[in-house]
């Protein structure tokens, strides 16, 4: 997998070519996000290429200073998705008050698709505590602050961040990263 | 704060989820700037974070890809290309055709122009021999393809499109006893460069297990795309997916062209 440098620079180009590594790197991870979010799987395309398009044309606007490009990205990810539930007069509300997790995901799937988990996470995730899940899906997927997320936890709120890291620890020793 | 306690302190992690105000987004990128120790974290934090996401990512369809690239007005398709490879040969045996009788013609006039007729005819006599023997050799290839489809000991299974490509089929000729496969990729679209196609024995239950049984290699210089692969002595359905040359380990399900239950 290429880097955040190299992607930058190969974006410049413009092209076709830089797109597709774009697209290849990220799509995916922010389609989960944006699912999470929306949980409508159409719209969730619809957002997945208003977000790609917002990207590309605005590209110039990133700024390496202020963040990580896949940040700048997520961001992007969840304003669309908010928007979009925002023009469906859904609620005002930002937050996705629902008790579906992003392991939900897989449920209503194409099930024959979703059996290939070629890095096996979905098992290694089966292992991970229910709490690791909860506070991923809440910071990660929805994007709550640390408050929000000691809230709903009923945990202290300076455990937020430490418990979160413990969480990622044990997926990074499971990816070897 | 030493750099041990600050990355301890979990700051990193939200940093790349993009839940930190302004300053301290500056103040982790500036750090990030200075001290690799920081820098490699965060890019593996990132790393863990985008796998796991993607893992959990729900199937979506190479045609969304496609209508953002059209949108952006980007062109020229590396990733697919949905010509039909029966009208590419049949075009190509016409401008082949083509091709060589305005060799002929040109050949001729200068036949008339100057004195080496006879080296000439000799040059196009060679031709036109190696014209014939690739021909003996395309009917070779014919017969062969026959027998193979013909053997009533085979199971035919029948490849159907999927999201990928709808329009796209295949055909599985499996004889149980003597566990040989052929596939007939006639519908396969041309594999774009550098992508080739992959077959796989499924097991379905009580897993799904894909095996590889083979790439369609040379998918252009087949005429018959009547592919042999290896051998296989059980299997619940046959699927063939786009991959990287060479082969993968495990399928790319979003280039999945077709599929089907024996």
């Amino acid at each position: 997998m290429m880097n955040q440098d190299d992607l930058l620079v190969l974006i410049h180009n413009k092209d076709e070519k830089a797109f597709t590594y774009l697209y290849d790197m990220y799509s995916k991870s922010l389609f989960s996000v944006i699912n999470v979010l929306v949980k409508n799987r159409e719209e969730a395309e619809d957002v997945l290429q208003e977000v790609f398009i917002k990207v590309w044309k605005n590209i110039d606007s990133y700024n390496e200073g202020k963040g990580r490009f896949y940040t700048w990205l997520l961001n992007i990810a969840r304003n669309t998705s908010i928007d979009k539930l925002r023009s469906k007069n859904f609620n005002n509300s930002q937050k996705n008050l629902s008790s579906d997790n992003f392991v939900h995901l897989l449920d209503d799937s194409n099930k024959l698709l979703n059996k290939i988990d070629t890095i096996g996470i979905h098992e290694f995730v089966q292992k991970l505590k229910p709490k690791c899940i909860q506070i991923i899906d809440l910071l990660f997927f929805k994007g709550y602050t640390q408050q929000e997320a000691s809230e709903e936890l009923a945990i202290p709120l300076g455990t937020v961040k430490t418990q979160n890291r413990n969480c990622i620890n044990d997926l990074r020793l499971y990816l070897k990263l | 704060m030493d750099t041990k306690e600050y990355v301890e302190s979990g700051i990193l992690e939200l940093y790349v989820y993009g839940l930190l105000n302004e300053t301290e987004n500056i103040e982790v990128s500036t750090k990030a700037k200075n001290n690799p120790e920081i820098n490699d974290e965060i890019t593996a934090i990132e790393k863990a974070i985008v796998a796991l996401s993607s893992s959990f990512s729900p199937f979506h369809s190479v045609a969304n890809f496609e209508k953002i690239k059209a949108k952006l007005e980007l062109k020229h398709s590396s990733v697919i290309q949905m010509k039909p490879a029966t009208n590419w040969s049949q075009y190509m045996g016409w401008a082949a055709a083509i091709v060589l009788m305005l060799g002929v013609g040109y050949q001729y006039q200068k036949l008339g122009e100057n004195n080496n007729q006879v080296v000439s005819i000799g040059i196009e006599k060679e031709k036109l021999t190696k014209e014939l023997d690739l021909l003996e050799q395309k009917n070779k290839g014919v017969e062969t393809s026959l027998a193979v489809v013909r053997d009533v000991k085979n199971t035919v299974v029948s490849l159907s499109g999927q999201t990928v490509d709808p329009k796209s089929f295949a055909k599985v000729y499996w004889n149980k006893e003597t566990k040989v496969v052929y596939v007939d990729a006639a519908g396969l679209p041309k594999p774009p460069k550098g992508m080739v196609y992959q077959v796989w024995a499924l097991k379905l239950s009580p897993k799904l297990v894909p095996t590889s049984i083979g790439l369609l290699e040379n998918f252009d210089s087949n005429d018959q795309k009547i592919f042999a692969v290896k051998d296989t002595g059980y299997a619940e359905a046959f699927g063939i997916t786009l991959e990287p040359a060479g082969g993968s380990l495990s399928p790319t399900m979003e280039q999945l062209y077709t599929l089907g239950k024996v």
